[in-house]
């Protein structure tokens, strides 16, 4: 007896956006878990189990917020379960609640993730003081800007690729109504000269910070088949997750990223990973992740990542590979949801749901999501087809 | 093994914001105005303090009542000895506090003298702060019903004043920071202007801090080896942009990964005496130590790394971090 065949048959997001003064945290996951109930054509009664996912605590000062949000996820009386892997979090959330399904211990499982940036600082949270000594780290971006360098030297790319995504992935967020920044007037020219952070990363280059919640439905096959609306079909769910330092390793691409994608493409099947997918939401938080990702995850050969970014072939106008349609991380990141968000939207193309962002005729979409040095890997691909 | 292990007081603290959403935000806007609301559930009980969704049926709350202020003790503890962090100026008893008019218990203190005045059933009743700001400390505390307080409100319309929507939280965590045998080792060891590291027993791999145990073979490293103060920068970042939490650095800076000379792994450090512009992957480095005189316990001994002025290392594999070490695993190197 194999999997239990699995179906997401709903999903809600909020707007994101840097401040949600008007709701509470529970408020928050309760707008994006009913418009996935509603989406689902479900009630609070159909849901066998809540999983949830977000970043560290120290993110928002609520310690184990699982537990204030049982009610207002509907979990009284039901299970309810957290999942932990700091950026990668709603992918890994998403990966924990297919399970569920697919070893047939629930039926109907809500997921969920989420981050209310504006109530704390990830800054700061990121940048704890330890005794003894004294950190020169500079937050996410002074982590991973040594290793957008090292790709830089590895592939020759030119330097300006990384302002390309940028400028791409905010474009495509004018077409996501979800989208936290919608930059009408942003030209190619301003994210250039946009200034240096974290130098080879520029400020239009890093993602914003913002509040946010994604949740999905998902069932098992008989719910899937019956569901009166679109459906996407799990057609493949990986995880992996390595030391974040040792000798050799390979931090442009981690060793844990290519085992979990060779893991996930296996999965569903997938032998010619360009040609097969038709869709990508991959967590890109700085611009220069895209062209690595497209790398380690097989999309492109080593060192020619930034060949199909510079090409087009990652625009939802008139690539082949559209990569992060939604806008991505770029446009919207409520660390937590940011890797759920990824998952999700990937479903919402197979469904046909993706609105304006839509890309035409999706049949096959590849979620990816990553965290803490780049050492945490979650993916799915979702199928149209069963 | 011949120092203690380490140990050092660390307090986490951050003024995090709590949004409150409509219901418990009417219900601290209640609380500044001296009024004490509850909010009714769809069987017509009255949840105080309000919950925004109800835990029976997930439905959400909203139709707000106000409550009285005076109630029953339902159940209580003694609070034992004051502690600092409490805003009471004596010890108190935590007691589950059922107000005429609510169905459900709210937790907070009764101001009494000893638990010898606590009794399951007791009748107590608020006392309010003068100064409210919408919070739940702008309840001081409950004491016995005397029959004297009762509502201060003057029948205050809540829609006509500011509505509450946020709540300050500052989070203060002290904790006893140890770094363990191994880092601990290596801080005493920086005090002689050394550096150790510590080797993998199956690979090889040399590990800069150490760390006691091998990521690469998880087992336990298996010998102490001291470090030159001087390697290679095999990657580096230039911060442009003021850090909050390193006010003493000035933008810019460089930050690099190190790899010393016989190490497999790099670590972070300042790159000093030079313009951060003229740092090249593989520039060799030599530790700039603070004088002898200002040795401490402390990492903070080496202020940075300058150029040592010799060609630079050759990276061989561009994409890989350290060196494999000599007798490299599966998962260590290919």
């Amino acid at each position: 007896m194999g999997k239990e065949r699995t179906a997401v048959i709903g999903v809600g997001q909020t707007k994101y956006a840097s401040t949600r003064g008007d709701v509470s945290m529970a408020g928050l996951l309760r707008e994006a878990a009913q418009r996935a109930l509603d989406s689902a054509h479900k009630t609070w009664s159909d849901v066998d189990a809540v999983v949830m996912g977000k970043a560290p605590d120290f993110f928002e000062g609520v310690m184990m917020p699982e537990i204030y949000l049982a009610e207002a996820l509907g979990c009284v009386g039901k299970p309810i379960m957290r999942v932990h892997t700091a950026g990668s979090v709603g992918g890994s959330t998403a990966c924990v609640a297919a399970s569920m399904v697919q070893s047939r211990v629930h039926s109907t499982v809500l997921t969920i993730a989420w981050e209310k940036q504006s109530e704390s600082n990830a800054m700061w949270a990121l940048s704890l003081p330890q005794p003894f000594t004294t950190s020169v780290n500079a937050g996410a971006g002074g982590y991973f800007s040594p290793i957008m360098r090292r790709y830089m030297a590895m592939s020759d790319a030119p330097e300006l690729i990384g302002c390309l995504v940028a400028f791409k992935d905010r474009q495509h967020a004018l077409k996501n109504p979800y989208a936290h920044l919608h930059q009408h007037d942003l030209t190619f020219e301003q994210v250039v000269e946009s200034p240096m952070l974290w130098d080879p990363i520029r400020y239009s280059e890093t993602c914003p910070s913002s509040d946010g919640a994604c949740a999905m439905v998902l069932t098992d096959e008989a719910g899937g088949d019956a569901h009166d609306g679109p459906v996407a079909w799990v057609a493949g769910a990986a995880m992996r997750s390595e030391s974040n330092s040792y000798g050799g390793r390979n931090m442009v691409s981690p060793a844990a990223s290519e085992q979990c994608a060779d893991d996930v493409f296996a999965q569903a099947g997938i032998h010619d990973r360009r040609a097969e997918i038709d869709a990508v939401e991959m967590y890109v938080p700085f611009s220069w992740y895209e062209p690595m990702w497209l790398e380690s995850l097989g999309f492109a050969e080593k060192g020619k990542g930034w060949q199909l970014v510079e090409s087009g072939a990652t625009t939802l106008d008139g690539g082949d590979l559209p990569v992060n349609c939604s806008g991505g991380v770029l446009s919207s990141n409520a660390i937590g949801a940011s890797g759920m968000i990824r998952f999700a939207e990937a479903a919402l193309q197979v469904m046909g749901e993706a609105g304006e962002h839509q890309v035409d005729g999706a049949r096959t979409a590849f979620g990816h999501a990553y965290g803490g040095g780049a050492q945490y890997f979650a993916m799915w691909i979702v199928s149209k087809d069963k | 093994m011949p120092e203690e292990v380490l140990q050092a007081p660390l307090v986490l603290e951050y003024p995090f914001t709590r949004t409150t959403g409509p219901v418990v935000g009417r219900f601290l806007t209640g609380l500044r105005e001296g009024v004490v609301l509850g909010v009714r559930r769809s069987d017509g009980t009255v949840m105080c303090p309000p919950l925004e969704y109800d835990p029976a049926d997930a439905l959400p709350l909203g139709e707000m009542v106000e409550v009285g202020q005076s109630g029953e003790v339902v159940s209580w503890s003694w609070g034992g000895p004051r502690r600092e962090q409490q805003p009471f100026d004596q010890p108190v008893a935590w007691a589950l506090v059922q107000l005429d008019g609510a169905d459900t218990p709210m937790l907070h203190a009764v101001l009494v003298d000893g638990p010898e005045q606590m009794s399951t059933g007791m009748r107590v009743q608020i006392e309010w702060r003068d100064e409210r700001e919408g919070h739940i400390t702008d309840i001081c505390g409950f004491v016995p019903e005397n029959g004297e307080a009762g509502s201060q409100a003057a029948a205050v319309d809540l829609d006509s004043v500011e509505a509450v929507q946020s709540v300050r939280t500052p989070i203060r965590l002290n904790y006893s920071y140890t770094p363990g045998r191994a880092l601990s080792e290596y801080l005493y060891a920086m005090r002689e202007k050394r550096i150790i590291g510590d080797r993998c027993g199956d690979t090889g791999q040399v590990f800069v801090p150490p760390r006691g145990v091998s990521p690469v073979a998880g087992k336990a490293t298996t010998e102490t080896v001291d470090l030159p103060d001087v390697g290679y920068v095999e990657s580096f970042n230039i911060t442009r942009v003021p850090i909050a939490t390193r006010p003493d650095l000035h933008p810019p800076y460089c930050s690099a990964w190190i790899v010393l000379d016989g190490a497999s792994v790099g670590f972070m450090g300042l790159v000093v005496n030079c313009e951060p512009e003229s740092v090249r992957l593989g520039m060799r480095v030599r530790a700039v130590w603070k004088p002898d005189d200002e040795l401490e316990i402390s990492a903070t001994n080496i202020l940075g790394w300058e150029p040592t002025g010799e060609p630079d290392e050759v990276i061989a594999d561009i994409e890989r971090i350290g060196r494999a070490g000599t007798q490299q695993t599966q998962r260590g190197a290919s």
